[in-house]
Formats: structure tokens, C-alpha cells, sequence
């Protein structure tokens, strides 16, 4: 449950921003995320952004699961 | 390149899934209870690659699926009245009631739309100030805040004619009542990644403390799910049962705390039905006295009738993990996604529609 | 004229005349149709495709088309798909009393701009009004002839165990163009709709000399509805890529927002085909040559196993079933 996408934040004016989806842009309110700023990669859902996510987390998640994927083709945990 | 692209990288996930080969060597039982996730599994055929030690279940994640027929029957009278615009999201259309849905009234000429946002049914309440619109409230801890949101945008700006029939719910409680139960034997459970952006990883500590199950909060990208998984298999293998989270990009131990603020500001707690699970009590979400004049249910004078359920539909066990889609006579035989008769059905998230579509191909 | 139609048009009066001449036949005009004449009488022989639909397409108007453009090709298309040279096509409203004349003039250069493009005359007609409230706006229906050379057996049971499956371009385009237009889910940058005439590519295919087997185009239901369609008639089995299948970059980004799947999205410029292996790529390297089949991409093909079901290997390489769509994709939130 719980559709929510990732989605570029290109503008802001006041509580509402324009988030870029990819290609497609659209307005989205930040009423429950106003911590998000230019440049932030939100999580869209059902017209709101409902949580700014974190792009350094990503990357270390990224790097975790690339340690996963080693550690087998190493032939050993 | 989004966010979303590096998690889909299939060369990663195909060493992520060797690993999770080679870490499992007991026996478990790993379940979900995320429509999102039930799709997400489904749809990129993870069972399939999951060696045979790691079953997967899923219970009620889909609150689409969760819905009472008498809740359903309070929106169907509602949409009926005149001068009501019923606004809901795609979900609830083809949900079938006791006796209808809201795509037959529709039909029968009642005004139902279907928005993506209450932005959207804020604004049709703008565009037609002769209707009073009221807005299917429906959805657990990810999309109740931005319902509460759309009652505190429209009471900022002195929107007469909006309502809200809420029949949110949260999941804490209806999880303890699945585990208190003992009907289903769960080693490990993979929590709902949204519904904890907003409510925090800490949402699930009762899990670990009191039933000693660990918990992984996950993504919905192949390679978030992949991840859970190992996670999991790693605290089973080594007894553990701890909270972990695996989705940090987007979750924290605390949530969103804004999120959560302007939920609780509109909303509080109160006893909710569950299909499946029958009365459970803190579970669902009313509108406060406070903002009682957005509340459907006290605005109108309505009636929705006798609640009845349908025979032979076991959408109340399947939800619960007790039984899966194929153990259900009516699944695939009366029970199709062209023709439900159970919500598990309709809702592309169901158990049961996610079997049907999906459903693996050497099946 | 008046500024809307009024049922006066539809009533066969000077007023229906006027709208008739000025309106319907000028943009159109052709020496078949110009005639008036209660039947157009069409030159040669030889073996025929006939093909009708009806186009009630809301909202009207929507970016990369209309309803107009929309009935001329969707009618082409359906003509093309079983190898026949589309010639003529007749042209029918069903006008709501209101509807403003700025419209349907618009749609009638809509509809000339599309015969041109697609070199098809439309040569008969007709026009009724009727009350506020019977019509969404417009509804058309478009019928059209087309000429088959001999020996051409292009069908949807046509499909052989070994065909490749042979995709035309991106998927999803042109429903949920549509579906953005609607109330309440608009993207600030539109979504353009694929719609096309595809007999020009289809020619280009068959000049080849391939063995093309089975052809459509893929629209309302997606390209899992077709596909499963095709299997049936076939009574073969059909395996396809999920990595294979071209999707473009905003369409994928405007299907995941609203949980829907690009493979149930309708297409109006996109033809999937069943080609004998030993043809498949030459005729992919002439589709890639046109301008409507610039991303054309094999993305399966057909086989003995399993008939009648179409089977997707995921990018994770599972295997899991593709079936038909069942109701119109609607946006959600879960």
C-alpha cells in the first residue's frame, strides 16, 4: 500500500513545489514535508510530499547491498 | 537518473539474491503487510528466486482489502444522496459492498469522481459550491496525513461545502491482533516502507520486545525487497530480533514528525472493523470535535442499510495468512478480477488480484 | 453561422447545409466527395478490407491530438493491421446540441490534416444533432476501405511457434496523454499522445518481402491485452522481455505516480507484429528507418508452450504471466 514515488523538487513557492517525476513535472504541497528544499528528492504520495528523502543514505544503501552481492562472488559471507 | 533507478539494477540484484542463497539454511517464514509490497513480489517474480527455506506470506497490508462492507455501505449512501459529490481514489471503485459498488452507483447516476489527491477534491469543492463533496477517506499512516492536511487547508480557508467519511486506519494495533491470535507462524516480518516514513520504524519495536520477531522496514524497488530479505535471514540465522531498518533513504526511527503532528491535530483514535479481523480497538482514525464539521458522518442524515457478506468468500482468512488465494473455492472459478466478489480481489493490491495477475507462469 | 450547434443542423434545412458545406465537406474536399451524392462510387476491384469504430474520446482535445486525428488513424490502423493499402473512409457525427462551431471546425482540420497524411480520401458522411445530454460533445465513427494485394494473409491467428514478436516503439504514450488531461491529475508538462497513421510504416514492412504473420495495434487494453489476444486466436504462447520493451522516460515516471502499468496503457500509433525469424531483422532495420518506428524493438516471440497465455521474464529474470487487462487502469494510491 502506499504508492509513493521519488520525485525532484525544481521549484518552491511558499508550501507548494513543482516536482519533476522523471520527466513530468507537477505541483505537490509541502504542508507535511516543509523541510524540503530546492534540489531535494522527496517521496510523492497522493499529491503531497510526505518525506524528504536521504540522497547520502541512498548511496551507503547502494554501497551495502554492492557488499552483498560481492561477498557471494567471492565465494564466502 | 531518479532516485529509484540505482535499486533496479538487475546485475546487483542477481548477487544480492546468491547471497540470500547461500545465508539461508533454516526454515522461515517471512511475511509482508504491504499491498505495495504484495505487488512488488509478485510482479518481479521474487518468490520464484527465493530458495525454498524462505516462505513468503502476506497479510492485511492493503487497506482497500481491510475495508468493511459497512463502511463501504456508508459511502455508497452517502454518494447516493443529491447534490453529494462523492470524491475517492481509483482504489475504492470496484470495491464491492453489500449490495453495490461505487462504480454501479455511479452508474445508477450518483456523481462519483475519482481524484489522485484531496487537493483535487479541495478543489472540485471550489469549482461547485452548489455540492457539498466528501472525500473517502481511506488509507493507513502514509496517506491519513494528507487528509488531514486537506481538513486544515480547508478550514484555513473557510471551505464550506468539504467533508471527509474517514475510515483510515492504523496497523500496529491490527498486527498485534494477527500475532496475538497464534493462527499464523511468522519467523520474520518485512515492514511497510511508507507507512513508516511517516510513523517511524519505532512504530514496530513492539514486535521485536514483545513477540521476539524481527522486523525489517523495506522499499518497494526489487533490490529494497532483496535487501529485507537478507536482512532477515541474517537476524534468524544468528536468533536475533531486532528492528532494522533497510529503506534508510527514506525512513527513520522517529518518522515524519509534521506527518505525524497534523494527523493527530485532525484525527484520534477509535475502534475500527477490519475485514478479516473484526473489531479491533485503537485501530482506526475519526475526525476530532474540533473539526466535527468536516465529519461526513455527523453532516448528513444517511442510511446504509443491513450489512451483508458475501458466501464463500474467504477474503478474511486470506488476509490473515491463514489461507492463501488458490485455497479459496471461488478464486479464479466465480472470483475474477473482471467479477470480485471479495475486495482481496479488486484491489490491484490484493492478495488475490496479485495472484491472478501475476501469478507465476510455470504455475 | 451561429457560434454552437443547434439540433436546427441536424435537420437536413439550409442550416444543415450550410454547416455541411462550409464546415464538414470544405476541409475534406475531393472530387468523390464533392459530389454529394447519397453513396460514393468507388473506382477498381480486387479483394477488400472494411473496417469500422466509433471514437468518443473526452476530453476531445488533448496534446499530440484529437478526436478528429484519432478517428482517421485509429480507422487506418485497423485496415493496415491485416496488410490492406487504406483508400477511403466514410465520416459520421453525432453532434450534442451546444457544442461550440469553433470546435468541430477544429476537428474537421484535425480529420483533413490526418487523411492527408495518411493519403485517404474520405469520400461520404453524415451529420446528426441531438438533445443537450445524449452526447459527450462528439461522438464519430469512422469506416474505411482498403485494397489487399493478392496473397496477403496478415491475421491475429496467424502467429507461428518461432516468430519473433516485433515491437513498433514506446508504449503507453496516448492513454495516459488522455488520463493526465482528466480532472485532477495533471502533469504541468504534457504528456504527448502517439496518435499516427501507420500505413506508411506497415508498406515499408511488407516491401521487404517478410513473412509478417499476424499484425495489430495495440489500444484500448494495452499491449498485455493484444498480446494475449493474439495468443488466443494463435492458440500459440507468447514470451516477451520486460527489459526489451521500450517505455519512454515520462510516460514510466507518469505510470509509476499513478500505479499504473504501461503494458495496460493504449497506444494509437504502435502496431506489434509476429515476423518468421529468418525475416525479423531485416524488417526491424526498415521499421527503425521510418519516423513511427524509430524505437522498433524485437521484444519476444512466440512459442508452442503454454498457448493462449503470454508470459514476461522480468528484469530480475523470473517468469511471470501477463494477462488481459480487466477495466479501464485507474490511478491509486496504494
Amino acid at each position: 500500500m502506499c504508492l509513493a514515488v521519488p520525485a525532484l523538487v525544481k521549484s518552491i513557492d511558499g508550501l507548494e513545489a513543482e516536482v519533476d517525476l522523471g520527466g513530468v513535472t507537477r505541483r505537490t504541497s509541502l504542508m507535511l514535508a516543509p523541510e524540503a528544499k530546492v534540489g531535494d528528492y522527496v517521496l510523492l504520495h497522493a499529491g503531497y510530499a510526505i518525506s524528504v528523502l536521504d540522497q547520502g543514505e541512498a548511496e551507503e544503501t547502494l554501497s551495502i547491498l554492492r557488499e552483498m552481492a560481492r561477498a557471494t562472488a567471492d565465494g564466502g559471507a | 537518473m531518479t532516485l529509484a533507478d540505482g535499486f533496479r539494477d538487475t546485475e546487483l540484484a542477481r548477487g544480492v539474491l546468491a547471497g540470500i542463497r547461500q545465508a539461508s539454511t533454516r526454515q522461515v517464514r517471512l511475511m509482508e503487510f504491504c499491498g505495495g509490497h504484495t505487488v512488488a513480489i509478485m510482479r518481479h517474480g521474487i518468490r520464484q528466486l527465493l530458495p525454498p527455506t524462505i516462505e513468503m506470506l502476506s497479510g492485511p497490508g492493503c487497506p482497500v482489502c481491510v475495508t468493511d462492507n459497512s463502511d463501504l455501505d456508508k459511502a455508497l449512501a452517502l454518494a447516493r444522496l443529491p447534490g453529494v459529490i462523492l470524491a475517492t481514489f481509483g482504489d475504492m471503485l470496484k470495491v464491492p459492498g453489500s449490495r453495490s459498488s461505487l462504480q454501479e452507483a455511479r452508474a445508477e447516476g450518483a456523481d462519483v469522481r475519482i481524484v489522485y489527491s484531496t487537493l483535487d477534491a479541495l478543489d472540485i469543492a471550489g469549482q461547485n459550491p452548489a455540492c457539498r463533496v466528501v472525500f473517502l477517506g481511506v488509507g493507513f499512516e502514509t496517506t491519513a496525513p494528507t487528509v488531514a492536511a486537506s481538513v486544515l487547508q480547508a478550514a484555513k480557508g473557510g471551505v464550506p461545502n468539504y467533508y471527509v467519511l474517514s475510515m483510515h486506519k492504523v496497523c500496529p494495533p491490527a498486527i498485534r491482533a494477527i500475532l496475538d491470535s497464534g493462527e499464523v507462524k511468522v519467523s520474520g516480518l518485512i515492514c511497510p516502507g511508507h507507512v513508516s516514513a511517516v510513523a517511524g520504524s519505532r512504530a514496530w519495536d513492539f514486535i521485536a520486545l514483545d513477540y521476539g520477531i524481527p522486523c525489517v522496514v523495506s522499499g518497494f524497488e526489487p533490490l529494497d525487497i532483496l535487501q529485507a530479505v537478507r536482512m532477515l535471514v541474517d537476524q534468524l540465522e544468528k536468533g536475533e530480533s531486532r528492528v532494522e531498518i533497510a529503506y534508510r533513504r527514506g525512513v527513520t526511527p522517529d518518522g515524519n514528525r509534521r506527518a505525524l503532528e497534523v494527523m493527530a491535530q485532525v484525527f484520534e483514535p477509535c475502534p475500527a472493523r477490519w475485514r478479516g479481523l473484526g473489531a479491533v480497538p485503537g485501530s482506526g482514525l475519526r475526525l476530532r470535535d474540533a473539526y466535527r464539521r468536516f465529519d461526513a458522518e455527523a453532516a448528513f442524515d444517511f442510511d446504509p442499510g443491513p450489512t451483508v457478506e458475501p458466501e464463500g468468500c474467504i477474503c478474511g482468512e486470506v488476509l490473515r495468512a491463514v489461507r492463501t488465494p488458490r485455497d479459496c473455492g471461488l478464486f479464479r472459478t466465480v472470483c475474477t478480477p473482471a467479477s470480485p466478489v471479495g475486495p482481496c480481489m479488486v484491489s490491484s493490491e490484493g492478495a488475490c488480484a496479485a495472484c491472478y495477475l501475476y501469478g507465476a507462469a510455470d504455475e | 453561422m451561429s457560434e454552437r450547434i443547434l439540433l436546427a443542423h441536424g435537420s437536413g434545412g439550409r442550416l444543415a447545409h450550410d454547416l455541411i458545406e462550409k464546415v464538414l465537406v470544405k476541409p475534406l474536399s475531393n472530387p468523390l466527395l464533392d459530389r454529394l451524392d447519397d453513396a460514393a462510387v468507388l473506382p477498381g476491384g480486387g479483394r477488400l478490407a472494411f473496417t469500422t469504430d466509433s471514437y468518443v474520446v473526452q476530453p476531445m482535445f488533448f496534446p499530440g491530438g484529437d478526436i478528429g486525428r484519432l478517428a482517421v488513424c485509429g480507422t487506418v490502423n485497423d485496415l493496415s493491421m491485416v496488410g490492406a493499402t487504406p483508400l477511403y473512409l466514410s465520416l459520421a457525427f453525432i453532434i450534442e446540441e451546444g457544442l461550440p462551431l469553433a470546435d468541430l471546425e477544429r476537428v474537421l482540420v484535425s480529420v483533413g490534416d490526418a487523411a492527408r497524411e495518411a493519403q485517404v480520401q474520405i469520400v461520404t458522411g453524415d451529420t446528426k444533432v441531438v438533445n443537450q445530454g445524449s452526447a459527450d460533445g462528439l461522438f464519430v465513427n469512422t469506416s474505411g476501405l482498403g485494397r489487399l494485394a493478392e496473397g496477403t494473409e496478415i491475421s491475429g491467428s496467424g502467429a507461428r511457434p518461432g516468430d519473433r514478436v516485433i515491437l513498433s516503439g514506446t508504449i503507453g504514450d496516448h492513454g495516459i496523454a488522455v488520463l493526465s488531461q482528466r480532472e485532477g491529475i495533471g502533469f504541468s508538462t504534457p504528456l504527448v499522445s502517439d496518435c499516427a497513421p501507420l500505413n506508411g510504416l506497415v508498406a515499408e514492412m511488407l516491401q521487404t518481402g517478410a513473412r509478417v504473420h499476424a499484425m495489430r495495434d495495440p489500444t484500448r487494453g494495452g499491449l498485455a491485452t493484444t498480446l494475449n489476444e493474439i495468443a488466443a486466436q494463435s492458440k500459440a504462447g507468447i514470451r516477451i522481455e520486460e527489459e526489451a520493451i521500450p517505455v519512454r522516460r515520462e510516460v514510466q515516471g507518469a505510470c509509476e505516480m499513478l500505479g499504473i502499468d504501461p503494458l495496460y496503457v493504449a497506444n494509437e500509433g504502435k502496431l506489434v507484429a509476429m515476423v518468421h525469424p529468418e525475416d525479423a531483422g531485416a524488417v526491424l532495420e526498415r521499421m527503425r528507418r521510418h519516423r513511427h518506428g524509430r524505437d522498433a524493438a524485437i521484444i519476444g516471440e512466440v512459442r508452442a508452450e503454454h498457448p493462449g497465455r503470454v508470459v514476461m521474464k522480468t528484469a530480475l529474470g523470473a517468469s511471470r504471466i501477463v494477462d488481459m487487462l480487466v477495466g479501464d487502469p485507474l490511478p491509486r494510491i496504494c
